[in-house]
């Protein structure tokens, strides 16, 4: 590994190429305020390109506007201006080329494990049969073949995050959106959920905006980790090439010298943005 | 969650608890009008209230009122769900709709709407469908407020997680909506069920030729205390008995939840 440290360099232009299977073009958002106030910025000229097959890791302060980056890109929210395109089309009404991994449950409460992942494929009118046995198999392989039966409550967290998992990638959508999915889990499960990840993001290399304030996390599974400023009106930075090798293992790769390299390149950015941040709280 | 089928000693001696209390009081009740602490006119006696009890099973007189009255019941229950059921999800899911005919909603909710009893019959006649009208009039607004207010809370995460999955607005209906209304109907089914019988019985009690109602009034008529009182009776232990079915549907519908949630809004 003789590369000296990935340069720190604002979004790549906006040249045309086929491959970005998400691009934001000078995407704003910005939200009214209660009773004629002010409004919030949320994001604003955001021009970001996610190219097909990459994990992109998004890291910025707490309350920057991670979430609206995605609620964008999944089409539940549409932008003041600007727009996002899917794959070269520009996007209209919901993302159903991706999945989305919330930060909160997402599971319908009132639904076996087995019933929560076939429902997406119930609803594209696939046989019950089919679904079901898609649904197991995929319960499977996120390690819960014997807990077909139980419902959301009767689950731990880290359960749940595996149907939920489980549930998205059983559609196979090209792209995924994760927000901080595993942030309420303790480290031990936090851990073992990102190797469980990693594993089945290899299997089949789908299209990753994972957003996270955890830039150790960001690192060990990212392609490129972008850094987003203090909000308002929160936008990229910089944003940087992480080239450990892969297959990674998340609690290995922590040690090696040029995780740990990247890792306080990424930080002096990150660390001005999360004091101004700081700042703009106190004020 | 079922319940287990043996019962823990806890349990065990609530319900030991729960069987002395009542006899304490019909014994108490019975010491009171035998020792003339209380008038027997106007307070009746047990074994007076037993005795007709019997008289009305044992002559089979009383299943042509009984029936009439669970009729009334079931179908002012029934009727009053379903539609209560029907249009809250609708006014739920069309917001415009629903801000406009809100002050409609609220008046017709704050009127008594016991004194529509003559109007029923007049309108219905005085068979049983004037006595349903009435209990569906109260059912319908415990059930509509519950829906409409369980519509509502749907988890935002949980709906745009399954509009992502791809459903559309039937299936959104079927997976998510109906099912999360399903546990704010059944913690209103409850009152519905008092309702009903409160809407079928003064229904009677207003103008009727059968029904447990017509009974007591047709008792009260001659000061026959024991008959009011064993109308009474009857219609409280069909009462709890529905609830008890109410509770029953409940649990093998609500499995999914965990034990300790229950809700409900009043309206």
């Amino acid at each position: 590994m003789t590369t000296a440290l990935s340069s720190v360099s604002l979004p790549p232009p906006s040249e045309t190429r086929p491959a970005d299977s998400i691009r934001f073009e000078q995407v704003t958002c910005r939200f009214a305020g209660s009773r004629g106030g002010a409004g919030y910025t949320a994001i604003s000229d955001v021009d970001l390109h996610i190219a097909a097959s990459e994990f992109v890791a998004v890291v910025g302060p707490t309350g920057c506007g991670k979430s609206t980056l995605l609620n964008v890109a999944s089409g539940l929210l549409e932008p003041t201006s600007g727009h996002v395109s899917i794959f070269g089309q520009k996007l209209t009404g919901l993302n159903l080329q991706a999945a989305y991994l919330f930060q909160a449950d997402a599971l319908m409460p009132w639904c076996t494990a087995i019933d929560n992942i076939a429902a997406g494929l119930l609803f594209k009118r696939m046989p019950r049969a089919e679904a079901q046995a898609k649904a197991r198999d995929w319960l499977g392989r996120v390690g819960l073949s014997g807990h077909a039966d139980r419902y959301p409550h009767q689950m731990s967290g880290g359960m749940r995050k595996r149907v939920a998992l489980a549930q998205a990638l059983v559609l196979d959508p090209p792209i995924l959106l994760m927000d901080e999915p595993f942030s309420a889990l303790d480290i031990q499960t936090r851990q073992l959920m990102e190797d469980e990840l990693l594993r089945l993001w290899q299997a089949d290399r789908k299209s990753v905006i994972f957003v996270t304030h955890d830039l150790e996390e960001a690192i060990s599974l990212a392609d490129r980790v972008v850094v987003l400023a203090a909000g308002p009106g929160t936008r990229p930075v910089a944003e940087f090439i992480v080239d450990l090798p892969r297959p990674r293992e998340v609690s290995e790769i922590r040690m090696t010298q040029r995780f740990l390299e990247l890792h306080s390149a990424i930080w002096q950015v990150l660390k001005k943005e999360v004091l101004k941040s700081h700042a703009h709280a106190q004020a | 969650m079922r319940t287990p089928k043996r019962k823990s000693p806890a349990e065990r001696s609530v319900i030991v608890y729960q069987l002395a209390l009542l006899v304490a009081f019909f014994v108490f009740w019975w010491a009171a009008v035998t020792t003339g602490l209380l008038p027997k006119f106007f307070f009746g006696d047990p074994i007076g209230v037993l005795h007709q009890l019997i008289r009305w099973f044992t002559t089979g007189s009383i299943w042509r009122h009984l029936g009439n009255t669970l009729a009334e019941t079931f179908l002012g229950f029934a009727l009053g769900t379903i539609s209560g059921l029907i249009v809250g999800l609708w006014l739920a899911l069309s917001p415009l709709t629903a801000r406009i005919l809100a002050p409609f909603i609220n008046a017709a909710n704050s009127m008594p709407r016991l004194i529509f009893a003559p109007i029923f019959a007049l309108w219905f006649g005085l068979g049983i469908w004037s006595k349903v009208a009435l209990g569906v009039t109260l059912v319908f607004f415990v059930v509509f407020f519950n829906v409409f207010q369980g519509v509502r809370e749907v988890s935002p995460v949980v709906l745009a997680n399954v509009r992502l999955m791809g459903a559309n607005r039937r299936q959104l209906m079927a997976w998510v909506y109906l099912p999360s209304a399903t546990s704010w109907v059944f913690s209103s089914l409850h009152n519905a069920v008092g309702l009903a019988f409160v809407g079928a019985v003064v229904g009677e009690y207003l103008g009727s030729a059968r029904g447990v109602g017509y009974l007591i009034l047709q008792a009260e008529g001659v000061f026959d205390i024991n008959s009011v009182i064993a109308g009474i009776l009857l219609l409280t232990v069909f009462a709890l008995l529905l609830d008890m079915l109410v509770s029953r549907i409940e649990r093998r519908l609500l499995r999914w939840q965990a034990p300790t949630q229950a809700k409900t809004v009043s309206a």
